[in-house]
């Protein structure tokens, strides 16, 4: 599975892009969360929040009750403010 | 049309282009947005734009295709700028063309509201206090959500 990162997402994980293989137990957007939550202090700090976060998969906006498949390309990132 | 660009662009070449030999066309409406100085009490000396390509230009084609659902336009040219800005610089072109003024000014309307909120970009200021992402405003969804066909 293929991880982006925007913005302030971006910089407080510290990267832009990593390629993860979650675990069977990680099947949704709200799953994935949680469990990238628990690989470092660098993930909770930019997670803490859930309201500050939107989750884009292949490219469409979801929630956090969609349902992920291997291969998805799922963007993980603040609320926009371009305009 | 849609465009996601670095550069600059000229907005009375681009009207000009958006509607020519279009002779049915009454009106043009356009939305231009510009970097301010000033954020709160700082002096904003740049302002970079970074977005998701790819998803960028999906959102802006698909708000194009809402709007022309909605409103009956001959035209539509959307430009939307990224990479590092100075105040004055223009970030982005709304425009839409139409046998009448009343769904020109009501479509870009809409596609500047609807962009702001969903479009993914985000802006980072550069100030005298340093560097700060800006914060999404509550406002801007209430004017998105004004345009709900629910509501």
């Amino acid at each position: 599975m293929k991880l982006l990162y925007f913005a302030w997402l971006r910089t407080r994980i510290g990267k832009a892009e990593e390629t993860l293989d979650p675990p069977a137990g990680v099947t949704t957007v709200g799953e994935l969360i949680e469990w990238l939550k628990a690989r470092g202090p660098n993930y909770a700090d930019a997670l803490k929040n859930p309201k500050l976060v939107r989750v884009a998969v292949n490219r469409e906006y979801v929630t956090l009750a969609h349902a992920l498949k291997s291969g998805d390309e799922v963007a993980l990132f603040p609320p926009v403010t371009g305009g | 049309m849609i465009r996601v660009q670095r550069e600059d662009f000229d907005t009375g070449k681009e009207l000009d282009a958006l509607t020519r030999d279009m002779t049915s066309v009454g009106g043009v409406t356009s939305f231009v947005g510009l970097v301010r100085d000033v954020a709160g009490a700082e002096k904003i000396t740049s302002m970079t734009l970074e977005h998701y390509p790819g998803m960028t230009e999906k959102l802006l084609a698909e708000i194009e295709e809402e709007a022309r659902r909605r409103w009956p336009l001959a035209a539509v040219l959307i430009i939307h700028r990224y990479g590092e800005l100075k105040p004055g610089d223009r970030i982005v072109l709304v425009a839409c063309a139409s046998s009448h003024r009343d769904a020109a000014f009501d479509a870009c309307r809409f596609l500047i509201d609807w962009l702001k909120t969903k479009a993914p970009f985000w802006k980072l200021e550069e100030t005298s206090a340093g560097a700060r992402w800006v914060d999404a405003k509550d406002s801007d969804d209430d004017a998105t959500k004004k345009w709900d066909k629910s509501s």
